[in-house]
């Protein structure tokens, strides 16, 4: 009996194919939180083109009982609704999988398939029959599909009828048609086909304290929990929901009730030289500043990022990476601004970066940036991705700490500055070789000349090499002291591991269901996932109790692995590369196969303790 | 000279300003511009302006970008807060300083270069923001610290010291400001410190950004036969086109009492603008007249007040901003803190 056809709960993958602009997000992402609902753990990746309107976009949701979300290459059921794909989206079918389109016109004969299941559902004629304006007609075939979906997978419609009475609370005539859109769909495929399919969903209890919540969303509160009150940046995808989102929550809670007054300042800059000049004149004004940006905009902002290292003043800025060089592919997702944002600018740079995995990572590391930002009064890259920052993810609820004060670094009061007789900016270093600054304003003795060019610890012009050098030596002294502070790796070790796995950011949830599945194969792998930069001791010290380690990240040239090899006094042989930068999200499948490949053969024979082949990882890192 | 310091001393009988201090309390360091540079002009006419207002030092925050006249925050009120920044990016940089902070007076010091080429989108920004600060061009045509290369004002036809002609057409930031609705645009001389003492202390009193472009020859490399960015050039063909008195506040009553046929203008802060000597059909506060008057007089240079208007919102009151600084808001009103957190995570369920 092929496996498809064996009964499979909680443990499939299905693809959505689309044309942009239709519609289809809402429907795609009703079933992906009906899914979350159900208490089953769920994962949404949105693949879609750099457009407005009319070309192919895809949606995958997988579903894992185990926990295993990060994106499956194998699609047990493909829903074609753009005839521009139908080729690819039958080709993608697994093997027994089921196809399921619009029959409203017949499917090209050449294109069947004898070993999959291929369903027709006359969607548009379904719809033109029943809605009668032609915007509706199409928006309602997306909702269709997800009503035939309901029917086949088993979706509690209990939960899905919830979900239009919330979306669609104050616009009762759009519920109902878009429950009668959802009815047709629903029924068709009750009454034609045998529902539910093999593969399905049944109710758990995986979500109980859980969200579901883009990365981009989840960054832009953290930097309103944060305490941020200025905020600059241009236009640009992945990055450009992270400001809306800002804009929206500060207009929710830093309104003044009595005033009306806003306690935040968003700009919207000419470019992103601009941007994050803004950032750097505020932070070095004392308000908490940040920019958001993609790759392009690092580029732009490499200028400035120098001054704001050299000058020593704080800016944080939030990279949502996406595929380059240049324009590259802006709506796909890539860890290729590793080395660019590591020692962004001209000279001798450094800067501090931070790897958040998932978005409840993006909530929580945003204030450390600032906090890392205006401790070391220098710039701070929190490093996300487009999968991380615009796809949905099932995160822990996001927790706050009461006790949470901003760390303004040292900034001298006024009573501080009255006492002393003069104030020298980069002088009297402290144990983590930063000196103390001031805020415009705030005394007369405060005063002082903040320059880009060459200056000595005084804070005075020089071109004399020993002054100039003394205070470069300090700024590396103070990014060393950085490790200290950035949030440490997290390592799952196994018994009998004899290599380690190390990655970063939005590769997590592929990377540790591959050592999942190495482990059953025999090959038993330590864990370590970097979250900051300057490396943590423990990064190096995991490499070096390792004779191999696969580092694994998205983006051709093996960034992470260059800066592990520059920045750690680790042996370059012990550091192989697992790599993939196509511009999809991970895959396991992308790990397993290349550390086969790589291993050494002495290692494949050691096999692991029986427990150890099974153990799956269902809890996340970050509890 | 950098190696020359100013001396400490200072003669009891000089004048003070409202808040006790006397005008050398407002110099900074010794200029090491080349003598005879209008830039050094400039700076002792913006510290002539900042002790006839009674500003505050530590209360100035002084920035430019890089260039010849991008050095001189050095030169001024050594008690400011002083921001040398990159080429072209002050205007950003300030934008961003006058959201976080809007309570300190802002000074922005540029050349030609750094705003009419590698800045010019920054400036232009600042402009349609309104930011509240005074942004002088000292402006020479000429590429000083580069030696000699043609910068972006130098107009058609002006030779360059080595006798080569310019043959691009000039942005003159003057018209460039009008016509992207700068609230404020004056013109003047570094010659005339007559003139544009006045124009610096009613930019600084202006309720938004104030443009202030001032012709600067350069002494070292435009000052020839063929520059016009000369001292010569510069006097023979300038047009004092309005004659602007400025006003401090508490003088109020005194200043709305002009000659006949004179124009008051109320700056924001309360100080009166009025202005003498206006050409028959030219108003200050109608940007089509003076923009009329500009295409009309090309040949000569036109330098005054040119343009003001009081009653357009600056950046912090289109962000309806409150009125102190945004750094000093207590992180108790900026953290929503844990309920409002649980209360918004229901939308994610």
């Amino acid at each position: 009996m092929h496996q498809l056809l064996r009964t499979r709960v909680n443990d499939f993958a299905i693809k959505l194919g689309n044309v942009n602009g239709t519609g289809s997000a809402s429907a795609n992402s009703l079933l992906m939180q009906a899914i979350f609902r159900m208490g089953i753990p769920v994962s949404g990746k949105n693949l879609f083109p750099s457009n407005i309107q009319g070309l192919p976009t895809w949606y995958e949701i997988r579903v894992n009982k185990d926990g295993y979300t990060a994106r499956a290459l194998e699609y047990d059921l493909i829903i074609a609704m753009n005839s521009q794909t139908y080729a690819k989206d039958v080709a993608e079918v697994r093997e027994g999988g089921y196809l399921l389109y619009d029959s409203t016109w017949p499917l090209d004969p050449h294109l069947r398939r004898d070993d999959i299941t291929i369903l027709g559902i006359p969607f548009s004629q379904m719809c033109n029959e029943s809605f009668g304006e032609s915007r509706e007609r199409i928006l309602m075939k997306n909702i269709a599909y997800a009503g035939a979906l309901v029917a086949m997978l088993d979706v509690d419609m209990g939960v899905v009828e919830q979900l239009l009475d919330e979306k669609f609370s104050t616009k009762k005539a759009m519920r109902e048609s878009n429950l009668k859109a959802l009815t047709l769909g629903h029924d068709y495929a009750k009454q034609n086909f045998s529902c539910p399919l093999p593969f399905h969903l049944e109710k758990m209890d995986a979500n109980g304290d859980k969200i579901l919540i883009d990365g981009n969303t989840a960054a832009a509160l953290g930097c309103l929990y944060a305490g941020a009150t200025v905020a600059a940046w241009y236009p640009i995808t992945p990055a450009t929901s992270i400001m809306d989102a800002f804009r929206e929550f500060c207009e929710q809670y830093r309104k003044d009730p009595q005033t009306g007054e806003n306690n935040f300042c968003v700009l919207q800059a000419e470019d992103e030289l601009g941007a994050i000049g803004m950032v750097i004149g505020a932070s070095w004004n004392g308000a908490r500043a940040f920019t958001s940006t993609s790759g392009p905009g690092i580029s732009l902002m490499n200028e400035l990022l120098g001054l704001a290292y050299y000058a020593e003043i704080p800016a944080v800025v939030i990279d949502v990476q996406r595929v380059g060089p240049s324009t590259g592919m802006p709506t796909r997702t890539q860890q290729g601004d590793l080395m660019e944002a590591a020692y962004a600018s001209h000279g001798d740079t450094k800067h501090i970066l931070l790897f958040p995995s998932n978005p409840a990572e993006c909530f929580e590391f945003a204030p450390k940036a600032f906090d890392l930002a205006e401790r070391f009064q220098t710039p701070v890259f929190m490093m996300t991705d487009l999968d991380i920052g615009m796809n949905d993810w099932v995160v822990p609820k996001l927790k706050w700490d009461e006790s949470y004060r901003p760390d303004r670094g040292r900034v001298l009061t006024a009573e501080q500055l009255s006492q002393m007789a003069k104030f020298q900016r980069y002088h009297n270093e402290d144990e983590n070789s930063i000196a103390a600054r001031t805020l415009p304003g705030i005394h007369a003795k405060g005063a002082f000349f903040t320059r880009g060019s060459g200056h000595n610890k005084f804070g005075g012009y020089t071109e004399t090499p020993d002054e100039y050098q003394e205070v470069l030596d300090r700024l590396l002294r103070k990014h060393k002291a950085a490790a200290k502070f950035v949030p440490a790796p997290l390592v799952q070790t196994r018994p009998g591991a004899r290599i380690g796995i190390i990655t970063i950011g939005g590769c997590d949830p592929a990377v540790r269901e591959a050592v999942d599945i190495l482990a059953a194969r025999g090959i038993v792998a330590d864990y370590m996932r970097i979250r900051g930069f300057p490396f943590d001791s423990g990064v190096e010290e995991f490499i070096m109790s390792h004779n191999y380690c696969f580092v694994v990240e998205q983006n051709r040239d093996a960034q992470l692995r260059s800066l592990l090899v520059l920045e750690t006094a680790v042996p370059k042989d012990r550091l192989r590369s697992v790599l993939s930068y196509g511009g999809f999200p991970l895959s396991a499948r992308h790990v397993v196969e290349p550390v086969i490949a790589q291993v050494p053969p002495e290692l494949l024979n050691a096999r692991p303790k029986s427990e150890d082949a099974h153990r799956t990882v269902v809890s996340d890192t970050w509890e | 000279m950098p190696s020359i310091t100013k001396p400490v001393a200072v003669h009891p009988s000089l004048h003070r300003n409202a808040i006790g201090l006397n005008l050398r309390d407002y110099e900074g360091a010794m200029s090491t511009l080349c003598a005879g540079c209008g830039h050094d002009s400039i700076t002792a006419a913006l510290i002539r302006a900042l002790w006839e207002l009674s500003i505050e030092p530590h209360m100035i925050a002084k920035l430019s970008g890089i260039g010849c006249s991008s050095k001189t925050p050095t030169y001024f009120v050594n008690g400011a807060h002083g921001f040398n920044s990159a080429h072209g990016r002050m205007a950003a940089i300030a934008t961003g300083a006058n959201a976080a902070n809007r309570e300190l007076t802002y000074i922005g010091v540029s050349g030609d270069g750094d705003s009419l080429s590698i800045g010019l989108g920054h400036m232009c920004h600042a402009i349609r923001r309104n930011v509240k600060m005074l942004y002088v061009i000292e402006n020479n045509g000429v590429y000083g610290l580069t030696k000699g290369q043609f910068s972006a004002s130098a107009d058609v036809g002006s030779k360059s010291k080595r006798g080569e002609a310019n043959r691009m057409t000039p942005i003159d930031p003057v018209m460039l400001a009008l016509s992207i609705g700068a609230t404020f645009v004056a013109r003047s001389f570094s010659g005339d410190k007559e003139q544009l003492v006045p124009i610096l202390k009613a930019a600084i009193a202006h309720r938004g950004f104030a443009l202030v472009d001032v012709i600067s020859p350069c002494v070292t490399f435009n000052d020839h036969n063929g520059s016009t960015k000369s001292y010569l050039y510069t006097r023979k063909h300038m047009q004092r086109t309005t004659e602007a008195d400025f006003v401090p506040p508490a003088s109020e009553i005194l200043a709305t009492i002009g000659p006949v046929g004179s124009t008051t203008v109320t700056m924001h802060d309360g100080s009166v603008v009025r202005f003498n000597a206006v050409p028959k059909d030219y108003d200050p506060t109608d940007r089509k007249k003076v923009l009329n008057y500009l295409q009309e007089n090309q040949g000569s240079i036109a330098t005054g007040l040119l343009y003001v208007d009081e009653t357009v919102a600056n950046m912090h009151e289109m962000n309806a901003t409150p009125a102190g600084p945004l750094w000093s808001l207590p992180y108790e009103k900026l953290c929503p803190g844990t309920a409002a957190l649980n209360e918004l995570q229901e939308d994610y369920r």
